[in-house]
């Protein structure tokens, strides 16, 4: 009987592999082959014309401990996660409450704040965005009227990040989305029992909003340290493409393209790569094991 | 009383509609900008034009070395358009499988499927490129398609997975009773009852191919296949002496097909990020 189950599951298993083909094709052969591919080339010296030459950890090592750019790069990259992250997240909420309360057009405030999102990625709003912080810009424009003058936003490398994070903080709104609909979701009645009991809105916000989100904040955090760790594209527009002014636009993967595709040293640019996916995990991993003190899953549902 | 109740809501609006205005500033400006003479672009910042023009969009659609924005315009459309064919496709193919069908090693390919979500593009990029470039496909289409069409990006994979859970199994088994095989019951069940996680699925991987910038400057260096991302980047100089109006113009056209679609399909593309977490 269990022998004929099992034979039974092998030629099911047959077709089922044949819906996978496609899938299975690219785990292979774009997935998994070049991660394990990266990590050996990452002990390589490669430049795509010879063959590999093996060097053991020396990558490792020289980035641990004679590169300047890696660290300067990680402080860039750590620097704009920092302050993007939270603030973003922090925007998303605040509107997100502001717009729930019941209120009327709700769809088109929800649109309007959307739109940012939609097109913040593309290379066109960077070079706006790069042309509106520029020294005679309009954002200089608009502080002249109160007489603050303002300083070169992109030419300064101590300002220029910060308008590369207004730019991320700007794009709040499908974060925004996703809070709406997690607000959706909580029992109106904790709330008429809260006001019963005489809590005050910011006493309600802090009880009852931020715990039964917590779920939905948790999601968005990892998404969105996932995803600012690799931005590329509004640095290398609104900077000048090779990490200027002075490194202050060298994100980490900017030098690691640099590194692979400018100077060919791809054995050091797949090193940096792997440098990323644990630096990345180690975030990932935090915030996993810190959410066991803070996401609360009410009622043994899951939060998303 | 009920006065005052409404006169703060009126504010409340009335910041709401203000703050709105402000983010949507920036667009609002490239739009204008690019209807405006070059030399007023940067002297003029108020919204509406004080001299209105075409010029911008007439110069700027001629490109760059001879080759016009129509030409950008087709190469980014084939690409976005092959892509989300390939991606609804095999991204269905293998959703249904691991939804519905029981096979050897499931449970560890369904986690592989599940790590790759998280995996950073960076860390395949060298030696994807290098595959790529082994099988001379640099400066081709190839290297943005294929991966779609292999199912390359599972996140897909787990949005159709999780809607096809929903659909509930008696329509399998009726059909399988019927005398449905495999292929059929994918094609005349499971394929029609999925048209919102598809459409979910092209819409987000057609923008995201439009937008695409880095995997597109990287295979693609050969002029006549530039992209129209990559042609408003090569029309741009960052040392400041581009012919800002022809940027601006096509810039504002680069976001007309993203804009299109969002309009169309609004409250589907709403729902669809307020239920995957899609960015």
């Amino acid at each position: 009987m269990k022998t004929a189950h099992k034979s039974a599951l092998w030629r099911r298993s047959g077709t089922a592999y044949l819906f996978l083909l496609p899938w299975l094709i690219g785990f292979f052969g774009l997935t998994l082959g070049p991660m394990l591919g990266s990590f050996y080339l990452s002990l390589t010296k490669y430049n795509l014309l010879n063959a590999p030459v093996w060097l053991g950890f020396d990558n490792y090592r020289h980035i641990f401990t004679a590169d300047e750019y890696f660290y300067k790069s990680l402080t860039v990259t750590f620097k704009y996660v920092l302050f993007s992250v939270p603030l973003k997240m922090a925007f998303a909420l605040l509107v997100a409450v502001v717009l729930n309360k019941g209120i009327r057009a709700l769809g088109i405030y929800r649109t309007v704040y959307y739109i940012p999102s939609l097109l913040g990625g593309s290379v066109a709003i960077a070079i706006v965005w790069r042309q509106i912080f520029d020294g005679e810009g309009l954002i200089n424009h608009f502080l002249s009227w109160f007489g603050i003058e303002g300083p070169a936003w992109i030419a300064h490398p101590s300002y220029i990040l910060s308008t590369i994070v207004t730019l991320s903080v700007w794009q709040f709104g499908s974060a925004m989305v996703i809070f709406l609909a997690g607000i959706k979701q909580i029992p109106a009645d904790l709330y008429e029992a809260a006001q019963v009991d005489g809590a005050g809105k910011l006493r309600q916000f802090g009880k009852i909003t931020l715990p039964m989100l917590s779920p939905v904040i948790f999601f968005n955090l990892v998404m969105g340290i996932i995803n600012s760790f690799q931005v590329f594209t509004p640095g290398y527009v609104i900077g000048d493409g090779r990490g200027g002014p002075v490194n202050s636009t060298l994100f980490y993967t900017l030098y690691l393209y640099l590194k692979g595709f400018s100077f060919f040293d791809m054995g050091y640019a797949a090193a940096l790569a792997w440098i990323m996916l644990i630096i990345i995990g180690l975030f990932t991993s935090i915030v996993f094991v810190t959410s066991r003190f803070w996401v609360f899953y009410g009622d043994g549902k899951d939060g998303r | 009383m009920a006065d005052q109740k409404t006169i703060f809501k009126l504010g409340k609006h009335g910041l709401i509609i203000l703050f709105g205005l402000l983010m949507l500033y920036p667009v609002l400006w490239l739009l204008s900008s690019s209807f405006k003479p070059n030399e007023l672009i940067f002297s003029d910042p108020g919204l509406w034009p004080a001299r209105f023009t075409l010029e911008n969009y007439v110069n700027g659609w001629k490109g760059l070395q001879g080759i016009s924005f129509s030409r950008f315009f087709l190469n980014s459309a084939t690409i976005s358009v092959l892509s989300v064919i390939g991606n609804i496709l095999t991204c269905s193919l293998a959703a249904y499988a691991f939804a519905r069908l029981e096979f050897r090693l499931k449970s560890v390919l369904f986690a592989c499927m599940l790590v790759t979500i998280m995996l950073p593009y960076h860390v395949l990029l060298i030696p994807q490129y290098i595959i790529f470039s082994k099988l001379d496909w640099v400066n081709t289409y190839l290297p943005l398609i294929v991966p779609k069409w292999l199912a390359h990006d599972s996140f897909f994979v787990l949005l159709m997975i999780q809607f096809i859970r929903g659909i509930p199994k008696e329509l399998d088994e009726s059909a399988t009773i019927d005398g449905c095989g495999q292929g059929q019951l994918y094609f005349r069940i499971i394929i029609p009852l999925l048209v919102p996680a598809l459409i979910t699925t092209a819409i987000f991987t057609f923008i995201w191919t439009w937008d695409d910038f880095f995997s597109q400057m990287i295979y693609l260096s050969r002029i006549n296949l530039f992209t129209v991302q990559l042609g408003i980047r090569s029309l741009y100089d960052p040392s400041g002496s581009s012919d800002w109006g022809a940027l601006l113009a096509m810039s504002v056209l680069s976001l007309v097909p993203i804009m299109t679609i969002f309009l169309l399909f609004q409250k589907h593309f709403l729902e669809g990020i307020a239920t995957t977490g899609l960015k």
